[in-house]
């Protein structure tokens, strides 16, 4: 079942459209990635769903229903510029934009506990967010965002601005998240970040959606049935099954990516190896999910 | 409304935490206290008793130079050489030489003094001189002074409002006061709050906190929320500084035991016992060397002021106020809110103020040298009637009695042209609170006004 249904969605600006007739369909309890380059018009979607800017055209559904101001508090929303008042107390401010969602002071005061404890930031609550580094205000605008355990959560460009120790904290809380029923959609171009965090995607590029689907579906349908080979000896294939794309050799130490053709098995390349050398690695090249892009845009571009 | 509310509070609790807030909401009553304390505490501490030596070789002035409160004559006999001796040895204030004059040819009389001789003293020995001079003379021509006071004319005028309502005592210089204060608090009060509100927005925008914000509320709630908010910031601000202010200068005088510049509520008490014409004697001692002519007239000046006070629609005025205060703050505190959408930081504000502070400086402007003198005329009748200009103008046209038509259509004008501001902001803000990096124009604004978001 989808938690988000994106139908045909358009939307202008006076001299560039950000989104052209963009469908997909987000399912539930699954991490999403949403990308795509800059200004390839993730953010754009993002407002859309967020109810912060409306669609030219095309509708929006949310479980089923259309996208109405109600599904807000049911909604997380970290967006691409972080930010909170500099002024005010972390405290107040979790208060403050937990209410906001609609939680009663009771209620939000209460889940701040829990997520002070679990991050160990108790003493950081009667501080100004200006007298935090940039991580700890990162963590503070994390916790907002997920606060009001909306089913829906929309980061985007998530990991930036955080060190790698917090980066692998905040995975950890968006897979327990994840686990605990939440819908997660990522928006990032930095493609290779998230790749093993998302159970589906969809790529975006100039406005346009190019592609989307799982994961696993979309790189075995990209995956190029290529192996990577190292091991000891001298490589010489010369069976019309097998094409050698790259070879190198040194000190009896060869590396090679081989293609399989005539619809060969790997183990029928294995098999053809073992009798002639020493077998080290042999990975199967999956393409990753910034190639899919790139020769996805060019398909798209020649065609 | 929950959401506004919140906001709402937020904006409100925030200010009135600053330490700026509460730092000027003290200093301001305090700083006015010492404003109307300081003259009279200087006048005391000045006015430590001053003795004169007099040597008075005309004879004229035996006996008849009274002592008062904190000048006392002490007549000595010699010559004037042994007087100057005899002067050094004591701390007198001053030594008064009168030579051989007549009261013909005043001529000649010299004060020495150890220091340069002050104006004041200067002046009082001068007036004593002066007023016994006069009395002998009229001795001389077979008057006294009695007669005298009785043939003295003081007149002032009592102005009359003849209007349909009958009529009504008038005094031009309490009429504008009260406009022209009124005008002037609604003048600056839009211009600090309304501030408030720009730099608001802008640091909303440059903290970036903006977009998570507004994924909770409508940009409209989160604009409103700030503008009614920053509202009751200024009206909790003023309403301290009214009680403060009259605390404090209560609470000084009280301390300090003086009367230098007497609260309202001595005055109208002044007034009172004036007006039931009893005793004014009060006064009379508080002011020392004040005559009994001299604080007959002072009672009669605030009994003036007061019945003015009393004969202006004060209930109008104060009604009339708190609508062209909130009105205007409304009106053009949306338009301040939408200059913060539009820009990226406070320095690039300049150009979309100016049309903002045009027309509030020119009604303040033309407040004072058009309206006052005529608040009748046309100008100031198109001017209290347009919405951008009529909450100060207005104010000032209110206590010389408007009529009620007019001040109808200038309240109406107002409530639609604050509905229209708001309307126009809410446009230009929901585009501009998402827009970063982009040089704006007019050209541009008007575009947002036309985006469907």
């Amino acid at each position: 079942m989808s938690i988000l249904k994106i139908d045909g969605v358009s939307k202008r600006y006076a001299n560039h459209t950000a989104l052209d007739n963009v469908s997909f369909s987000i399912p539930a309890g699954c991490i999403f990635g949403l990308l795509g380059p800059n200004g390839a018009g993730k953010t754009s979607l993002i407002r859309i769903i967020t109810q912060i800017t409306g669609a030219d055209e095309g509708e929006i559904y949310f479980r089923g229903e259309r996208l109405k101001p109600d599904h807000i508090k049911e909604m997380g929303y970290l967006p691409e510029e972080r930010g909170l008042y500099k002024k005010m107390k972390v405290g107040e401010q979790l208060l403050y934009l937990a209410q906001l969602k609609g939680l009663s002071k009771a209620e939000a005061t209460a889940r701040i506990k829990t997520w002070i404890d679990r991050f160990e930031i108790r003493e950081w609550l009667g501080k100004n967010i200006e007298d935090l580094s940039k991580g700890m205000q990162q963590k503070v605008q994390f916790i907002a965002t997920v606060l009001h355990e909306p089913s829906l959560i929309i980061l985007d460009e998530p990991f930036s601005g955080f060190d790698p120790i917090n980066a692998n904290l905040i995975k950890d809380e968006i897979l327990r998240l994840r686990d605990n029923g939440a819908t997660i959609i990522f928006s990032t171009h930095r493609m290779e970040s998230v790749e093993e965090l998302c159970d589906h995607i969809s790529l975006i590029n100039r406005s346009k959606k190019v592609l989307d689907g799982p994961v696993r579906e979309i790189k075995d349908a990209y995956k190029t049935d290529t192996f990577q080979i190292i091991g000891n000896g001298h490589l010489m294939i010369t069976s019309p099954d097998f094409e050698v794309l790259e070879q190198h050799e040194n000190h009896g130490v060869f590396r090679a990516n081989v293609r399989i053709l005539n619809q060969a098995k790997p183990n029928d390349l294995l098999r053809y190896l073992i009798d002639r050398v020493e077998v080290h690695s042999f990975v199967e090249l999956v393409p990753s999910i910034n190639d899919i892009f790139i020769r996805k845009v060019k398909e798209t571009h020649h065609a | 409304m929950r959401k506004i509310w919140l906001i709402i509070q937020r904006e409100y609790l925030t200010r009135v935490r600053k330490k700026s807030f509460i730092i000027m909401t003290l200093l301001t009553p305090l700083l006015l206290a010492a404003f109307m304390i300081l003259p009279g505490l200087l006048m005391t501490m000045s006015g430590d008793e001053e003795t004169v030596m007099v040597l008075d070789e005309s004879g004229l002035f035996e006996g008849k130079l009274e002592d008062k409160k904190d000048l006392k004559f002490v007549p000595i006999a010699g010559s004037l050489e042994q007087a100057k001796t005899l002067y050094q040895e004591t701390d007198y204030t001053a030594l008064l030489y009168i030579p051989k004059i007549s009261i013909e040819d005043p001529k000649g009389i010299t004060v020495y003094g150890k220091k340069n001789t002050s104006l004041q003293t200067q002046m009082r020995l001068e007036n004593a001189l002066e007023k016994e001079i006069e009395n002998q003379r009229f001795m001389a021509s077979g008057l006294d002074r009695e007669t005298l006071d009785k043939i003295e004319a003081n007149v002032k005028l009592n102005t009359i409002n003849l209007s349909s309502e009958g009529e009504k005592d008038n005094n031009a210089m309490i009429t504008s006061a009260a406009g022209v204060v009124a005008a002037i608090i609604i003048y600056f009060f839009i211009f600090l709050y309304g501030v408030q509100i720009m730099r608001g927005v802008i640091e909303e925008k440059t903290n970036r906190i903006v977009e998570v914000i507004i994924s909770s509320v409508k940009p409209f709630q989160l604009m409103m929320g700030k503008i009614i908010g920053i509202a009751a910031v200024g009206l909790t601000q003023f309403l301290l500084w009214i009680v403060l202010s009259f605390v404090a200068v209560t609470a000084v005088s009280a301390a300090f035991g003086i009367d230098a510049a007497p609260t309202p509520m001595e005055q109208l008490e002044a007034g009172r016992v004036a007006a039931e014409g009893k005793s004014v004697d009060v006064i009379n001692e508080e002011k020392g060397e004040a005559t009994q002519a001299e604080a007959d007239e002072f009672a009669n000046t605030i009994q003036d002021v007061t019945q003015s006070f009393a004969n202006l629609p004060l209930l109008l005025i104060l009604g009339c106020f708190l609508f062209y205060f909130l009105g205007g703050y409304l009106l053009y505190g949306s338009l301040f809110g939408a200059i913060g959408a539009a820009v990226d930081n406070e320095t690039d504000t300049q150009q979309f103020m100016m049309p903002i502070t045009i027309p509030l400086v020119i009604s303040f402007i033309m407040s004072y040298s058009v309206v006052l003198k005529n608040p009748d005329g046309p100008v100031a009748f198109w001017m209290s009637i347009i919405p951008f200009t009529s909450p100060i103008v207005m104010m000032v046209r209110v206590p010389f009695g408007v009529p009620a038509w007019e001040l109808l259509l200038s309240m109406a004008l107002l409530v639609l042209g604050f509905i229209f501001t708001t309307w126009l902001a809410a446009r230009i803000y929901r585009v501009g609170i998402l827009m970063y990096g982009k040089k704006i124009n007019y050209k541009e604004l008007s575009k947002w006004l036309f985006y469907r978001v």
